[in-house]
């Protein structure tokens, strides 16, 4: 926990990939501001710090993690407003650590993690079950609630935190379930143990993106599902960045959807960032670690 | 070498030990803090207290009778047969009751609370409560915590009086005492004891005490274990095991500190 810059510090990107542009074809910026961006940043409170290039959502700051041996080294990346990040690597390379660290189950041993610009390493319980709210996370195995049913499962954020009154939580649980391209008046009183894998990934996604968040964390969405079902949970990932322009961190290690998914690609080998930038700029090189993990894809 | 490794084991009980009271204290802090879940709560009730009935009542009932049994063999050769309803009640109030509802309710809800926070922790459903902004603890913990303090000395009192009524089954077939008697020298034997604030027999504190602490070391125990399961399904079997056989253990010897004290104090 040595340092702790508390301004977003933008110029980490280019520190690590000196030949990455953090900007790279962008079109964006000036035209989108007016509209959903400048409404979301209302929302959000106090604003992020005015900048020429998009504004960073989720930033991972130079992050070391060991418990009896080391897990991550000096890992950083981060993920601007509305993009993908994947991250991909051997399995057991810990992965899926760094999503615990965002949620902050996990604390650093060293180095920041920000959310919006806020450091949450060092909040108290309370406080991260308050940020954690900003989040929606889809785990690899769905982790539904089993004793309760689909329904129930995705209102459970709902009648947590907010005060939606009983018709209400059934409109957006109705309107959820739908977006995942369930049938809501089919499954909603199912329990989770009567569903497939893949509806069970889909239900999950529902309950993650019930209280509308703007970060969404993926854990494996893919990885024991059919070809079929890839596809449409890649389909579906993408469909909400695009049209609710969700910032998203996926965690996978199916190269294939990784690609189609994700705007930037962070590669974990041996503890540390070997790659991160646009899956383009990957393919172009000539790292023989990144050809033989990319396997000619 | 081989001294730094036992120093690290201790240290592992040391803090495992401090996390477990850490547990306690918060679950029971939660009690009294929103939000409340109250639906939680009354499920709980249900799973802990009114689906142990039927083994609280069995073992009541037979610990009642053998008790009867026994005693009368050895009261026969004192001609003092008319005092079994004394022994049983003594017994069955101040020690048995309590104890063997301890037990009952360690091997039946412990167990279950265990394997049911057991799996939940290895299929990731704890990690979803803290991502969905809930805590597991006050969530989880304390529903339990709750029902277990009610319930487990309600099923202790069904206990005693399941067991007192299986004694006079057998003082009233086997050694033909009248029902009358039987119950006269219930009274006289809770009576006996001494009352405090008055109205309040001694021995029903003894009873009452006992099943309150025991109640809310089993479902801890329990919900410690189960929340620190490691190691997938197996490390689920491996937690329920742990909470049965600690539970009970904790049931026993602190039934001996708690007799100690009381019996100074009143």
């Amino acid at each position: 926990m040595s340092e702790k810059p508390s301004e977003p510090d933008p110029s980490i990107v280019p520190e690590i990939l000196p030949d990455e542009e953090p900007v790279t074809g962008k079109v964006v910026r000036p035209a989108d501001e007016k509209l959903g961006d400048e409404r979301r940043k209302l929302e959000r409170g106090p604003a992020q710090k005015p900048h020429p290039e998009a504004t960073p959502v989720v930033q991972v700051q130079n992050v070391s993690l060991a418990f009896d041996e080391p897990i991550l080294e000096d890992v950083s990346f981060q993920a601007n407003e509305g993009e993908t990040v994947v991250v991909v690597g051997e399995s057991g390379t810990g992965k899926s650590t760094i999503l615990k660290l965002l949620l902050r189950l996990l604390v650093p041993d060293q180095g920041g993690v920000l959310i919006d610009g806020q450091d949450i390493v060092d909040l108290s319980f309370d406080e991260a079950l308050e940020v954690r709210q900003k989040m929606g996370m889809v785990f690899q195995s769905a982790a539904l609630f089993d004793s309760l049913t689909v329904f129930e499962n995705v209102a459970y954020p709902l009648r947590e935190h907010t005060e939606l009154k009983e018709d209400e939580i059934e409109a957006r649980v109705r309107e959820k379930l739908e977006f995942v391209d369930l049938e809501a008046d089919k499954v909603m009183s199912q329990m989770p143990a009567e569903l497939s894998g893949g509806m069970r990934k889909r239900v999950g996604i529902a309950r993650g993106m019930a209280n509308n968040p703007e970060i969404m964390l993926y854990d494996e969405p893919t990885s024991g599902l059919d070809p079929l079902t890839t596809a449409t949970i890649t389909h579906l990932i993408m469909k909400l960045q695009k049209e609710l322009s969700v910032t998203s961190i996926v965690v996978s290690h199916d190269i294939r959807s990784s690609f189609r998914m994700g705007t930037k690609i962070a590669l974990l080998a041996d503890r540390r960032i070997a790659y991160f930038g646009t899956p383009e700029d990957m393919r172009k090189q000539d790292d023989e670690y990144i050809g033989r993990f990319l396997g000619g894809y | 070498m081989r001294l730094s490794g036992f120093n690290e084991a201790a240290k592992q009980k040391v803090f495992s030990l401090q996390e477990y009271f850490a547990l306690s204290a918060k679950s029971i802090g939660f009690i009294f803090r929103r939000p409340f879940y109250t639906q939680d709560v009354v499920q709980q009730m249900d799973a802990i207290g009114v689906q142990s009935l039927t083994i609280i009542l069995l073992t009541g009932f037979f610990t009642g009778m053998v008790l009867a049994l026994q005693t009368s063999v050895q009261l026969a050769t004192f001609g003092a047969t008319m005092y079994v309803g004394r022994l049983v009640t003594a017994s069955m109030i101040r020690e048995l009751g309590p104890v063997l509802a301890g037990l009952m309710v360690a091997g039946r809800v412990g167990s279950g609370i265990a394997a049911q926070l057991g799996s939940m922790r290895v299929t990731e459903q704890i990690d979803a409560l803290n991502t969905l902004g809930t805590d597991p603890i006050k969530k989880l913990v304390t529903p339990r915590v709750l029902a277990a303090l009610i319930m487990v000395p309600v099923l202790t009192i069904i206990g005693d009086v399941a067991g007192i009524v299986g004694g006079n089954v057998i003082a009233s077939t086997y050694l033909g005492l009248p029902a009358s008697l039987y119950w006269r020298t219930v009274w006289e034997q809770i009576a006996s004891g001494g009352f405090v604030l008055r109205y309040i027999p001694i021995d029903f504190v003894h009873g009452l005490v006992k099943p309150f602490v025991f109640g809310a070391i089993i479902v801890t125990v329990a919900c410690y274990l189960g929340l620190n399961t490691k190691g997938g399904t197996e490390g689920v079997g491996v937690a329920t095991t742990r909470t049965v056989v600690v539970s009970s253990i904790m049931i026993l010897i602190i039934d001996y500190f708690i007799t100690q004290i009381l019996l100074a104090v009143l």
